[in-house]
């Protein structure tokens, strides 16, 4: 893919650390606020996509790395199954942290009120294992695509 | 091919109008049949589980499993786009 104009490319520069700060916040506060790894995964993976759209696959190419995605996003369903199987003590996806003092375990006020990061159990664990597994993987496929026109384009002009 | 139409034309207006009636005796927004499960989500949900947020405690709590599935069916979604794309990534 050829790089876009040079509007584009400085606005993308301002841009895409805001985002991806952004997507971020989404998943950790998924306990708290509306969103969640998905949501925030996909927010993220949208950074990714206007990062590859505006300068091109190559200088993109140095630091999204295939492999690297690849391996963020097994560990980001491992990490989930494995807090699932966690809680099975009592039953599988028991929430064992919630209101236990140590990680997550703050006791949460019940009513409207302004919300403390440090409460929900597994809740927060879960949100962040499963936003590393979405915006690694939908980072994945539009690496993937990307690299699939080049792919294409190549093979047309032979 | 006249008879096909009158056909179609008779299956869509039965059709229609189970919609129109259907919708007619819809009810209200926010009553529903039976509320019991929503109201011990209100009701428990803040103290059971610590978060605020209500439809993440369902969505990662109360029903895990349901999301441990969404989970492995985005997985298993790039795990076939990047099998169909091995020639351009290897």
């Amino acid at each position: 893919m050829n790089p876009m104009s040079k509007i584009v490319r400085t606005i993308t520069k301002f841009t895409y650390g805001i985002i991806i700060i952004f997507g971020l916040y989404i998943i950790v506060h998924g306990h708290l606020t509306p969103g969640g790894g998905f949501q925030g995964g996909a927010v993220t993976a949208s950074a990714f996509a206007l990062l590859l759209i505006s300068y091109g696959n190559l200088t993109t190419d140095k630091f999204l790395k295939k492999d690297l995605f690849s391996f963020l996003e097994s560990c980001g369903l491992t990490l989930f199954i494995t807090l699932a199987f966690l809680g099975l003590g009592l039953t599988f996806f028991y929430n064992f942290l919630a209101n236990s003092g140590g990680w997550f375990g703050n006791i949460s006020a019940v009513g409207i009120n302004p919300g403390d990061l440090n409460t929900g159990g597994v809740v927060p664990l879960m949100n962040i294992a499963v936003g590393l597994e979405v915006l690694s993987g939908l980072g994945l496929i539009v690496l993937v695509m990307a690299a699939a026109m080049e792919f294409t384009k190549k093979k047309e002009n032979l | 091919m006249k008879t096909k139409k009158i056909i179609f034309g008779i299956a869509f207006l039965l059709f229609f109008s189970f919609i129109l009636v259907s919708a007619l005796q819809m009810r209200p927004f926010g009553e529903p049949v039976f509320s019991e499960m929503d109201d011990y989500f209100i009701a428990h949900a803040q103290q059971e589980t610590g978060t605020n947020n209500v439809v993440t405690s369902i969505v990662f709590d109360y029903r895990g499993f349901d999301t441990l599935g969404e989970a492995t069916v985005l997985f298993t979604a790039i795990c076939a786009i990047i099998a169909l794309f091995r020639e351009v990534t290897r």
